[in-house]
């Protein structure tokens, strides 16, 4: 399944020649039954169980002390933990557009992509839904945002965004693990009937449900699946207009613009192409499938990638306009010491990182050159955090009153849920990578098929 | 003679396997004319065009979303307006209480939660799954079904020997085979 070096260059290929439908299930599936954990893999799994475990002890420590433990304060009430939230959801974003939206446009290159893209959707989803939750402080308490028959006869604010941000994360979880799901059904199966040892066949077997691929069953599929993807389309764009609102929906200077909610869908998609192309570029080698994920999609990546930046731009640059434009004397405060002040470093980075460095990809050299793509890419989901750390904090600590003008310094135990939230969407993702087929194997034989009656390659 | 299997279902009849899926429909097109109508595929990937030749469409799973969908955005707008109008109202500076459009994200939220939910179960319901033991998974060859070959499934007829007819019509030889299913 490799490419030979003449067809590397091509373009226009979304499946490389000579490629087989059976090649492609014999080698998808022998990665995760046949094949003998490679040490990469180890050496990954362990560094992320790593981080979960600091996680894991973070979290802890902060059940016993409360959120303390943390740089927030007031007026300064929101810190990491916010902006990890809207960084995670954000990325989780990429997946489901990616494997909802160029379902429903049917682009070819999204078949060979769309189970790395969900996957990681659905480890980043569960790294965000953590997080507003461990930021409750009285975190025990975190069911009483559900409107349940209670003694005391109160609801949940309905009208705050706050409230429609918690019913949204709690769609998007079920939404995304539910997609993902379904998606993987007929696989699974595949998976059940390759397996020779016992554990793989009563696994997959469970997990298959009974799949059979009849008529009946693909006739379902293929309309449940269109379903869900005209649904979690503007569902994804539904859940990041709501975090915008989340901060829209306040008084504090720098949140309260009506721009907000596309705003946070551009940054969402950006972060989320990022990530993909993050995990496309190792993983097309390390597990042999350049001959399904071609250079083409390492290309639509990286342009829709530099399109979100564009968009992303545009935003900031109303960002800074708007305050000078209304000539509100707190929002010219907030801006001011965005552009010069304690959080200047932090907004130029995320200026540089994310509306000036993607630039690069306009040419085809740059978009091409994996190892440069990458690091593009990593800036870009680096300075994401930023944007979001600076959206939180900078706003805060220039609040309407000056008496309540105050720095946050994020503390140790701030950096160690960050770094262990990152392990926790690591470790999940090698163990995805471990047990689930990593490219959905039906929809290349469906694109292969297609290519062979278009007489083509 | 039919045997009862396990699930108490019993099957009888023949597996036709084909390598190739235009083959397939060929012979589906045929048995179709020849007046086979307990007919069923198993492929790999749906197939374009079986679902024609077979006359069978999905028609309840977009209503009974459509249903669930109408239903969890009737249903969470009345949610809310109970909490807020009826059980628990709030007088904050004279507003009004039916403050509707701040109820819009969650009333479409609901609703996708409920087209989720009501979609995955009406599929699995049509689909009968889970159903993790199936007479089907018995008959020879049937793994390949998952990966890279195209079963028909040719449903004994009461009281008919169809042997000689399926002979001549789906001749057994190069990427072709039959299986016989006894029971």
């Amino acid at each position: 399944m490799s490419a030979s070096p003449e067809s590397e260059r091509d373009l226009t290929r979304v499946v490389e020649p000579g490629v087989t439908a059976p090649a492609v299930t014999a080698h998808v599936s022998d990665l995760v039954l046949e094949r003998r954990t490679p040490s990469w893999w180890w050496v990954g799994f362990g560094l992320s169980f790593g981080l979960f475990v600091l996680f894991l002890v973070a979290v802890g420590w902060l059940f016993i002390r409360g959120v303390g433990i943390w740089g927030i304060d007031w007026p300064i009430a929101w810190g990491f933990a916010i902006g990890n939230y809207v960084w995670w959801v954000g990325m989780a974003s990429g997946g489901t557009l990616i494997s909802a939206l160029f379902f429903l446009t049917r682009s070819e290159w999204r078949s060979a992509t769309s189970r790395i893209a969900e996957t990681m959707t659905v480890f980043c989803v569960a790294c965000a839904g953590i997080m507003p939750v461990i930021h409750l402080g009285r975190w025990w308490y975190f069911y009483w945002l559900f409107p349940y028959p209670n003694t005391m006869a109160l609801w949940p604010q309905f009208r705050s965004p706050l409230h429609w941000d918690f019913v949204a994360i709690l769609v998007y979880v079920a939404g995304s693990l539910l997609f993902w799901y379904v998606g993987l059904l007929p696989d699974l199966a595949t998976l059940r009937d390759r397996a020779r040892r016992r554990w793989q066949r009563v696994l997959y077997g469970l997990l298959a449900l009974g799949w059979q691929g009849s008529s009946q069953h693909w006739r379902q599929f293929k309309m449940l699946y269109g379903l869900f993807a005209a649904l979690m389309t503007p569902l994804v764009c539904s859940i990041h207009s709501i975090v915008g609102l989340d901060f829209a929906g306040g008084l504090t200077p720098g949140w309260h613009e009506t721009q907000f909610p596309p705003y946070f869908v551009f940054g969402a998609a950006l972060s989320g192409f990022a990530v993909v192309l993050m995990l496309v570029i190792p993983l097309r080698r390390a597990l042999q499938l350049t001959g399904v994920i071609t250079l083409r999609h390492i290309d639509v990546l990286a342009r829709l990638m530099l399109t979100a930046s564009l968009l992303l731009s545009y935003c900031y640059l109303i960002e800074i306009f708007m305050p000078f434009y209304r000539g509100e004397e707190s929002e010219i405060t907030v801006a001011m010491s965005l552009l010069g002040g304690y959080y200047a470093p932090w907004y130029w980075a995320k200026i540089v990182l994310n509306g000036i460095v993607p630039q690069i990809l306009w040419v085809r050299a740059a978009r091409l050159n994996r190892p440069l793509l990458f690091l593009v890419a990593l800036g870009v989901v680096i300075s994401m955090w930023i944007e979001r750390y600076v959206i939180v904090v900078g706003s805060l600590h220039r609040n309407h009153s000056e008496s309540s003008w105050f720095v946050f310094i994020p503390t140790v135990w701030d950096w160690a849920t960050l770094a262990g939230s990152v392990g926790l969407f690591l470790t999940g993702f090698f163990l995805a990578l471990r047990f689930i087929p990593m490219v959905s194997m039906f929809e290349l034989r469906e694109l292969l098929r297609k290519k062979q009656t278009e007489g083509g390659r | 003679m039919s045997v009862q299997r396990g699930t108490g279902h019993s099957l009888r009849g023949r597996l036709a396997a084909f390598d190739d899926p235009d083959a397939m429909l060929d012979a589906l097109r045929r048995l179709r004319q020849a007046g086979f109508s307990r007919l069923e595929v198993y492929s790999p990937y749906a197939v374009e065009g079986v679902d024609e030749l077979l006359d069978r469409r999905p028609r309840a799973l977009p209503l009974i979303v459509v249903a669930a969908g109408l239903l969890g955005a009737v249903g969470g707008f009345l949610l809310q307006y109970w909490g807020m109008v009826l059980s628990y109202p709030l007088n904050i500076g004279g507003r009004p209480l039916n403050s509707w459009p701040a109820f819009g994200p969650s009333t479409f939220e609901l609703a996708a939660l409920t087209i989720l939910l009501a979609g995955f179960l009406a599929f699995c319901k049509f689909c009968r799954l889970p159903r993790l033991y199936d007479p089907v998974f018995d008959a020879p060859g049937f793994e390949l079904a998952s990966q890279d070959r195209f079963l028909i499934w040719i449903a004994e007829r009461e009281k008919r020997d169809d042997s000689e007819l399926l002979q001549r019509l789906l001749p057994e030889g190069e990427g072709v085979r039959i299986d016989e299913v006894p029971a």
